[in-house]
């Protein structure tokens, strides 16, 4: 079954392990992870606080090296590559969508939106400009786009940020605790919202959540329970 | 616009006050660095025109007559004996008009004059003065000292019978305009003048000893007829006299002065004006340096998730390295323009306070284009510089601790 998964897979981690520290005194925080994310797939990955689910979360987004074990990215490996090559595969195939939204406070919601794109070109264009214009549309900012962040509310930067991670057309989109700090009506919608541009950019989504009721929510749900996935 | 001029520029714009404060910064070194240089380049060179405003950039003489040793030590003769120096006699330079004709076409002389000097003395009624007698042609010697604008009285106008005599002279003398002078030399020779005009160089020793008389009066009263005894030149760039009169001298066999070398402790007291004044500008742009990389520091810390965020969406070290080292070169640059305004303000403020009795300037400041240029250059390079440090940190900054952190 597993080489059927292949094809489609947007990535793939083969026991993929991670300890901290040296001198002896060392933490496992994962204990040989296997998991591989399909194409358009869209997984909670859900467990308590401690249980690892940042640090796996960083090292699918390349921000981590893993301490033993592959990444394999779209069929690629990896573990072989440079810092920079990193960053370069970082910036073309993922999106983020951080807890506290992390948009730059010194670029309004556009250009928030355009960054990951003028980054990848060195340069602004018109054509980011309509991009980023459209995406903003579809998640009903559109008379927002010249806002500040700090002139949004939390729910409203959530959404430029969502924007801002499908603006490069990256195949994954990971999303840490999107709706952690939102209250409840604010995080259904912008559940809402996740699901919905899952379905219409066909982007592989993996979602860490605290909360169960929305976990529920999700076509598949991994649960990590001391380093260890448990299902 | 480039991505790393966009973001920048944004952080820049963003922590207001860091950035304003890191301009004063710059403004103040760039100014107080714009105000020295125009003072002490405005300082030297009027010290300079005043020095230079009675002498010759270089002057040219027949070398030094030498003691001839008859009797020359050989590997099997040793030879004692007393060589004593020679009186040095008035003696021409050997075919100066050619030697003129060759000055007058290098491209870096600007005038060349003949003169005939020697000492006579002075008479008027029972009055007598040792004076020193400048046997010139007028119109080539007042290239080289513009003596018709030091006079007081009369006109500078020198013929067979007509001469000019200082202040101090005229008045030890008692002579006014249309005096006669009766010139006489040690060996008897003597010629009678009529001051057409008196003047004043500043200089009292000058005043007191100076006659302008015509370069065949003087040679007559001095025998040396149809000689020189030196020749005056002045150069373009007058920093290149010493080199100029170097060359000349090898290639003319004539012995060349050069006024660096006339006055040589003057030079010294200029270049250690100068170099005290290259000290303080540089630990200005020392303490300026400072002064930004610590700001960009705090900068560097207040902007880590920003940072973190950017790296994470794909944006490599070296993009973040150069993001933090345009916002160094960005504030040196600008605040320079700032910083020369300044300089420019003070120097002018100052020019127009310090002045002499008669309400002229005590000594004009000199503010030029260039070095407003290089003030601003060197200001950008040292913003690049003092950015290196926080720049470092910055893109070496860790994605994941910096949005953990923040």
């Amino acid at each position: 079954m597993p080489e059927t998964m292949c094809s489609s897979a947007i990535i793939q981690l083969t026991d993929v392990r991670k300890q901290y520290g040296n001198d002896g005194i060392t933490t496992e925080v994962l204990y040989g992870i296997d998991l591989t994310l399909q194409r358009g797939e869209f997984t909670a990955l859900i467990g308590p606080s401690g249980s690892g689910k940042s640090t796996l979360l960083n090292i699918i987004g390349l921000l981590e090296q893993p301490t033993s074990g592959t990444i394999q990215v779209q069929g690629r490996d990896t573990g072989t590559l440079s810092e920079e090559e990193l960053t370069l595969l970082r910036g073309r195939s993922l999106g983020f969508v951080f807890q506290f939204h992390h948009l730059i406070p010194a670029f309004t919601a556009l250009e928030n939106v355009m960054m990951p794109l003028m980054l990848e070109q060195g340069r602004s264009t018109s054509a980011q400009r309509e991009r980023a214009a459209g995406l903003l549309e579809r998640v009903g900012l559109v008379d927002r786009m010249n806002f500040k962040p700090d002139k949004l509310s939390g729910g409203q930067q959530q959404r430029v940020a969502i924007a801002r991670a499908l603006v490069a057309n990256a195949p994954l989109i990971l999303a840490d605790e999107p709706t952690g700090n939102l209250d409840t009506a604010a995080a259904d919608e912008i559940f809402k919202l996740l699901l919905e541009v899952n379905e219409e950019s066909g982007a592989t989504f993996l979602i860490v959540t605290h909360d169960p009721r929305l976990a529920k929510r999700c076509r598949r749900v991994v649960e990590l329970v001391d380093g260890r996935i448990v299902s | 616009m480039r991505i790393e001029w966009l973001l920048a520029l944004r952080f820049l714009k963003e922590g207001r006050a860091q950035t304003l404060f890191m301009l004063g910064g710059v403004m103040m070194g760039v100014g107080v660095i714009v105000f020295l240089t125009s003072l002490i380049t405005g300082l030297q060179r009027s010290i300079i025109e005043k020095t230079l405003g009675t002498q010759a950039h270089l002057v040219m003489r027949s070398p030094d007559d030498e003691a001839r040793r008859i009797i020359k030590p050989t590997s099997e003769l040793a030879v004692s004996a007393i060589v004593e120096q020679r009186a040095q006699r008035l003696c021409s330079i050997l075919q100066w008009q050619q030697i003129m004709r060759d000055l007058e076409l290098r491209p870096e002389v600007t005038a060349v004059s003949p003169l005939v000097a020697g000492s006579s003395f002075a008479m008027r009624g029972s009055a007598t003065k040792s004076v020193a007698l400048m046997g010139i042609e007028p119109e080539k010697y007042t290239r080289i000292v513009p003596m018709p604008s030091f006079i007081k009285e009369g006109e500078f106008r020198i013929t067979a019978n007509d001469a000019a005599i200082g202040t101090d002279l005229a008045r030890d003398l008692g002579a006014t305009i249309g005096d006669k002078i009766r010139l006489q030399t040690a060996d008897g020779r003597s010629d009678t003048i009529t001051v057409a005009g008196i003047f004043d160089v500043g200089i009292r020793d000058l005043n007191r000893r100076w006659v302008f008389i015509t370069l065949r009066s003087a040679q007559n009263l001095l025998d040396l007829v149809g000689g020189v005894s030196s020749i005056d030149v002045t150069v373009r760039d007058l920093f290149k006299a010493e080199i100029i009169s170097e060359q000349l001298a090898s290639q003319t066999g004539l012995t060349a002065e050069s006024w660096m070398k006339t006055n040589a402790q003057l030079m010294v007291g200029l270049r250690s004006q100068s170099a005290s004044s290259y000290l303080i500008q540089f630990f200005v742009i020392i303490s300026v340096a400072f002064g930004i990389a610590s700001v960009l520091v705090v900068s560097v810390i207040q902007k880590s998730r920003e940072v973190g965020i950017l790296r994470a969406m794909g944006c490599s070290r070296r993009r973040i390295l150069r993001i933090f080292l345009l916002q160094g070169g960005m504030v040196g640059l600008i605040g320079s323009l700032f910083g020369g305004g300044l300089g420019a303000l003070l120097v002018t403020f100052f020019a127009s306070t310090a002045k002499n009795p008669d309400g002229t300037p005590i000594f004009p400041v000199v503010l030029e284009p260039s070095m407003f240029l290089i003030a601003a250059g060197v200001a950008t390079i040292t913003g690049i510089l003092a950015a290196a440090a926080p720049a470092a940190r910055a893109a070496k900054l860790d994605p994941v601790v910096a949005i953990r952190n923040a």
